[in-house]
Parts: C-alpha cells; sequence; structure tokens
C-alpha cells in the first residue's frame, strides 16, 4: 500500500508528445479514477506508472522509489487489462497462483492467498475451469482475483468492463467499489465513462489530449468544473453551453433572450464579457417539475421539440437562441411535441465560461 | 423422369467421378508401396502379373544391409545424411524463424513492412533456378558435398515460411497476456516462455513440420550439391537403383516407402495441429 506520485511526467511517441508533463498526487488508498475521450493519454499514463511504457520525462514514484527505470515486475503493481488477459491454458487456479509461483513462493502460501481470493470474489466453484469455460463477469472477476492474490502496493484498472454488457458493467461496478472497501489499497482505475468515474472515484482526474483538465472530488468536478471540456464531459446528458454576452446585470443571448446574472457570480464579470453559459438539464425544468423549487430563479417560455420519457423523468428537446438546449422533466405527464411550456433555471445552478479561455468565471 | 430418380442418378454420376479421381491420385503410391514389398521377379515379369502373389520383406532388409542378398547402395548412410540434414535445418529454421516471427509480430521497427514482403517474395523464387550460382558459389568454398552445405541452402528455402506462419500464431495472442506475465512478476523473457509460447505452440509445431517435410523430400537441389554417402540424401539416392541398362524397381519402391513413412506420420500430426488452433478463452470471448 502506497502513495504513488507523478511529476512533470512526459510521453513521447516518436515525436508526437502525447502526455504534456502531468503532475498527480495519489495518496494511500485513495480510488483514482482517470477519465477523458478516447486518445486523452489516460491509458497511456496507466501503462507508464505499470512499467508498460517508458517515460519520456519526469519522475513516477510508488511508496517512497521512483520508478522510472523499474521493470513491471518490481513496481509490485497489479493490473486488471480490459480484455482481462487471463492465461487461456492455466486453469483458473493457476491463473490466480501464477504471480505467487513466479515469486517462488511456497505452495501453502499460493493456496492459502487463491482460497483467500477466491472467497472474497466468490470464485471457489470455478477454480478447476479454464477461461474458455467462464463467462464475461466470471473473467472479469478471476481478472481481479489476479490481481489481489499478491497483495500488491497498487491496483491499476484499465477500462476493466467496458467489455461487459450493460446489466453486468454495473454489477461489477458495485463489486469493484466492495472489493476497494475490503481491500484497502491504492487504486488507479481507466475509464472513457463518466458514470463509472463518478460512483468509483474518491477523486477524479479528467484528462483531454495528454493534459490534465481538473482533478477533485466527483461533487467538485461535477459542481465546480473549472471549463467548458470538463463540464460537457462529466454528467449525462451532458450541460447545455450556450455562448452569451454579459450587458449590466444581465446575460442576452443573440437572440436577445434575457437572464439575470446570478448573484454568487456578479463579482466574476465585468460588463461586455463574452461569456459561454454552462447549464445542467437539470437545472432547466417545466414549472412544477423541478427537484429544488427554492434559490434563485429565472424562466423562460420554451417550445418542446422532443421528449423522451426514462420513466422517472423526461429529457425535453428545446432551442434557446437557435440552440438545441436539453432540460429535464421530473415526476413526469405526457409532453407533445411543438408544446409550449414555462422553464424554471435555478440561477444557483448555473456556470458561466470566459468565450475566450473557455475557462471558468470563477477562475478569473 | 421424375426428380428423385435424377437426384439419384447425380449422386452416381459424382460417386463415379470423385471414384475415378482418387484411383488417378492414389494408384502410384499404390504400385509403389505394393512394388516395394514383391519380389523383382513379379514386377518384371511379362505377361504383368497384377495381383501380388506372394508378398516379402526382402526388399526392405536388403536395402538395409540384412539377410543374404547384398545390395551396393548404402541406404542406411543416405538415412542417416537425410535425418542429420532435415533436423539440423528444421531446428535452426525454427529457432530462426521465432525470433523473426514474434519481433515482427511484436515490435515496430523501420521498414518492417519491407522487410516482411522481401522474405515471402523471395519465395516467389524456385530453388532449382538458384542452383547454379550456389553450385559455384559452394565449390569455390568448399561446402559441395558436405551436409553443413546442404543445411544451409535448406534453412534459407524455409525460414521465409517459418517466420510468416509463426508471426500469424504470435499475432493472435494478444499482447495484454505478455504485459500481464510481466506485471505478474515475470521478465519479458519469462513471459515469452511461460505465456507466449505455449499459446503458440501448435503452430511453431506446425510450422517444424512444413520445414521438415520441405528438407526431407526435396530433391533437385540435393541432386546438385551432393556426390557421396558423405551428404547424399534418400530421395537422392533413389536414383542409385538405376543402373545403364536395368532398374532395380522392387527396391527403388522400398526405398520411396521408407521415405514416405516419416512423411506421412508427420503429415497426420500437422493435421492436427492446424486443426486444433488455439482457443482464446484468455481475452473476451
Amino acid at each position: 500500500m502506497a502513495e504513488i506520485k507523478l511529476e512533470n511526467v512526459v510521453k513521447n511517441y516518436g515525436k508526437l508528445e502525447v502526455v504534456h508533463g502531468i503532475n498527480l498526487d495519489i495518496a494511500h488508498n485513495e480510488f483514482v479514477v482517470l477519465v477523458g475521450p478516447s486518445g486523452c493519454g489516460k491509458s497511456t499514463t496507466l501503462r507508464m506508472i505499470a512499467g508498460l511504457e517508458e517515460i519520456t520525462d519526469g519522475e513516477i514514484s510508488i511508496g517512497p522509489q521512483v520508478v522510472n527505470e523499474l521493470p513491471p515486475r518490481k513496481r509490485n503493481i497489479s493490473m486488471v487489462f480490459q480484455n482481462y488477459a487471463l492465461y487461456p491454458h492455466m486453469s483458473v487456479r493457476e491463473n490466480l497462483g501464477f504471480g505467487l509461483k513466479i515469486a517462488k513462493q511456497s505452495d501453502a502460501m499460493v493456496e492459502e492467498r487463491v482460497g483467500e481470493a477466491a472467497e472474497i470474489l466468490g470464485l471457489q466453484e470455478l477454480l478447476d475451469r479454464t477461461p474458455a469455460e467462464l463467462s464475461g463477469g466470471q473473467r472479469q472477476r478471476v481478472a481481479m482475483g489476479r490481481a489481489i492474490v499478491r497483495h500488491p502496493e497498487a491496483f491499476l484498472f484499465d477500462e476493466p468492463l467496458s467489455n461487459l454488457d450493460a446489466k453486468l458493467r454495473v454489477q461489477m461496478r458495485t463489486e469493484i467499489k466492495k472489493l476497494h472497501q475490503k481491500v484497502k489499497t491504492t487504486v488507479v482505475y481507466v475509464t472513457h465513462d463518466q458514470v463509472e468515474a463518478m460512483t468509483l472515484a474518491d477523486r477524479i482526474v479528467v484528462m483531454k489530449d495528454g493534459w490534465i483538465e481538473q482533478v477533485g472530488t466527483p461533487m467538485e468536478v461535477f459542481n465546480h468544473p473549472v471549463n467548458t471540456f470538463v463540464a460537457s464531459f462529466i454528467g449525462s446528458p451532458p450541460m447545455n453551453l450556450i455562448p452569451a454576452t454579459v450587458e449590466g446585470a444581465e446575460i442576452v443571448f443573440a437572440d436577445t433572450t434575457r437572464l439575470p446574472v446570478p448573484a454568487r457570480l456578479e463579482s466574476h464579470i465585468s460588463d461586455g464579457q463574452k461569456v459561454i453559459l454552462g447549464l445542467r438539464p437539470d437545472d432547466l425544468t417545466p414549472e412544477g417539475h423541478g427537484i429544488i423549487e427554492s434559490g434563485q430563479k429565472a424562466s423562460m417560455q420554451l417550445t418542446v421539440d422532443l421528449a423522451e420519457l426514462l420513466g422517472t423523468e423526461t429529457i425535453l428537446y428545446t432551442q434557446i437562441n437557435g440552440q438545441e438546449v436539453l432540460g429535464k422533466m421530473f415526476d413526469p405527464r405526457e409532453v407533445e411535441p411543438g408544446e409550449s411550456m414555462s422553464f424554471n433555471i435555478s440561477l444557483d445552478k448555473v456556470h458561466l465560461f470566459d468565450a475566450e479561455t473557455q475557462k471558468s468565471v470563477r477562475l478569473g | 423422369m421424375d426428380t428423385k430418380l435424377k437426384k439419384r442418378i447425380g449422386k452416381i454420376v459424382s460417386w463415379l467421378l470423385t471414384f475415378l479421381l482418387m484411383l488417378v491420385i492414389c494408384i502410384p503410391g499404390l504400385w509403389v508401396v505394393l512394388t516395394g514389398f514383391r519380389p523383382n521377379r513379379e514386377v518384371l515379369a511379362k505377361p504383368a502379373i497384377w495381383i501380388p502373389e506372394e508378398l516379402t520383406l526382402n526388399n526392405f532388409a536388403q536395402i538395409f544391409g540384412f539377410g543374404a542378398e547384398q545390395i551396393a547402395i548404402p541406404v542406411p548412410a543416405y538415412f542417416t545424411n537425410s535425418l542429420i540434414i532435415a533436423l539440423t535445418s528444421t531446428a535452426i529454421a525454427l529457432l530462426v524463424g521465432m525470433s523473426g516471427g514474434y519481433a515482427f509480430a511484436r515490435f515496430r521497427f523501420k521498414y518492417k513492412d519491407t522487410l516482411f514482403l522481401g522474405l515471402m517474395l523471395s519465395r516467389t523464387v524456385p530453388g532449382i533456378a538458384l542452383s547454379l550460382p550456389v553450385f559455384m558459389i559452394w565449390s569455390r568454398i568448399g561446402l559441395i558435398d558436405t551436409k553443413p552445405g546442404l543445411i544451409i541452402v535448406y534453412v534459407a528455402l524455409n525460414v521465409p515460411f517459418t517466420i510468416w506462419l509463426i508471426d500469424g500464431f504470435f499475432r493472435q495472442i494478444p499482447k495484454e497476456m505478455s504485459e500481464a506475465a510481466q506485471v505478474d512478476g515475470c521478465t519479458r523473457w519469462q513471459a515469452f516462455w511461460k505465456i507466449e509460447f505455449p499459446l503458440a505452440k501448435s503452430g511453431i509445431a506446425s510450422a517444424g513440420i512444413f520445414a521438415f517435410l520441405t528438407s526431407w523430400n526435396e530433391y533437385a537441389l540435393a541432386s546438385q550439391l551432393t556426390r557421396s554417402t558423405d551428404s547424399k540424401t534418400l530421395p537422392v539416392g533413389l536414383m542409385d537403383f538405376t543402373a545403364q541398362f536395368t532398374i532395380d524397381w522392387a527396391g527403388m519402391s522400398a526405398m520411396a516407402v521408407i521415405i514416405i513413412i516419416p512423411a506421412l506420420i508427420l503429415t497426420f500430426i500437422v493435421q492436427k495441429h492446424l486443426i486444433s488452433g488455439l482457443t482464446f478463452g484468455g481475452v473476451k470471448g
């Protein structure tokens, strides 16, 4: 068990720089999720921590030791791969015990640890099968079992759930969370799925194009995104981003629709500033169908183009400033396309980003 | 005519054609095997005796130098030469093929595609077209009529093929397997021997068998590059049974059977390996 530290870590493939000097401190026993669209460098970062990719520049340490030059086997970490990478010619028992056998542990010790891992993950019945005889979820559990038997300093997960179907994914997500609570260890988890990131992480690291955009708890990242990228990436459906201009105490869209500037953001903006208004669908709700009905509000008459019923809520497609905007209707009723409704906007929840820098105006 | 009858006749005709075709393919082989077990006087009898009246192992005893009658052809020496040359060249071709195949499957390097294409193109040149230059060079450097001379030629003949086949098998094994093993505590070398090699084993075995058969059966180049019992192989030795005016058909056939048997056994093994393939339960199904 250990903390992991990345200092100015750079990765080049030939002349192409894919990770641009990132810094990250992962605390002892922390569950950190690296999230971002494909090609953002999250898997490369994980593979550099594992030692499967060389580091072009910078320093990675696990615990007190700088591991830049250490091969994977000397880093005392274990990793779960996207395609599980179980050894097909070995039984589940041999798969689980492989790492310990390589480390020349005694047979008794191997048996004890394999038994312990099998019990944690409910694999006792499957120990004598080969990977080919297992279902997707079972293979996933064996892959996790192989990771925990060695009692490593840290677990690395590389999109471990992306090969599973939706239902199993939710189930395994819970199992991973439970596993972390049972086996207290530092975890670095890579995913492109923001829901996985939100549900699993102690802290989320949002990455894009080889840069870290934001690091924070799921709540911080969701409630205070530092820029438009994080704002639109975290949350589903994504945050609506509408360009506007500040005029005095009002935010004015191109079609001259106006909204009052939220009181808490007044001091962060200046008259005439071009901004992007960020509004989560949850905070754009038809009158009488919102979650929180208190706080500073504005209302707007909007025409619903399309309604998507999800059960407990309905996603409403409407337009502000000629741009498609999504709203949410909690406790829904039937909505006809073309129906005009009065929407409430929770101004307390509105985000403002500078149009030029794309950064939250709170950050100056 | 109703359609049922038509179908039946069609079936019979196709069976007949298949039978005729199989006859054309099988009869020479059958003739060789049968002749190997018949006395020469029966083989050469006129009018021809179609159904063998007497079967004997004399021909085999003779060519290996047992029994009363001896023949002047050193078959045991040829057999040993064939075995040494085929096994050694196969082992080398496999070693090179494994390293090359692994490199092509796993690593990125400059001119990789060109190199691979070049190797494959070398297969398009018929070996016999190179026999004259090889003969001249070998005679200058003293490799004519030596086992190493023939081994080198066969390695060159087999390496492109073994690389190509083994590359394909390694490509099928996800590189994450080796990475998982490395994270699990293996060196790259251990990961290869404990994980990747066992998974590619059947591919490597079939490459080896193909290489062995190529060397074992090769006649054209061997007939140019060998002279004496030091290096002559079985297929070349087969020609020793022809004299100016006579051919010892029975002896020659017996020797042909000796050549065929290992080839036949190995062919069956290849079949098993190629069909069994690999079971990839280790990755997503």
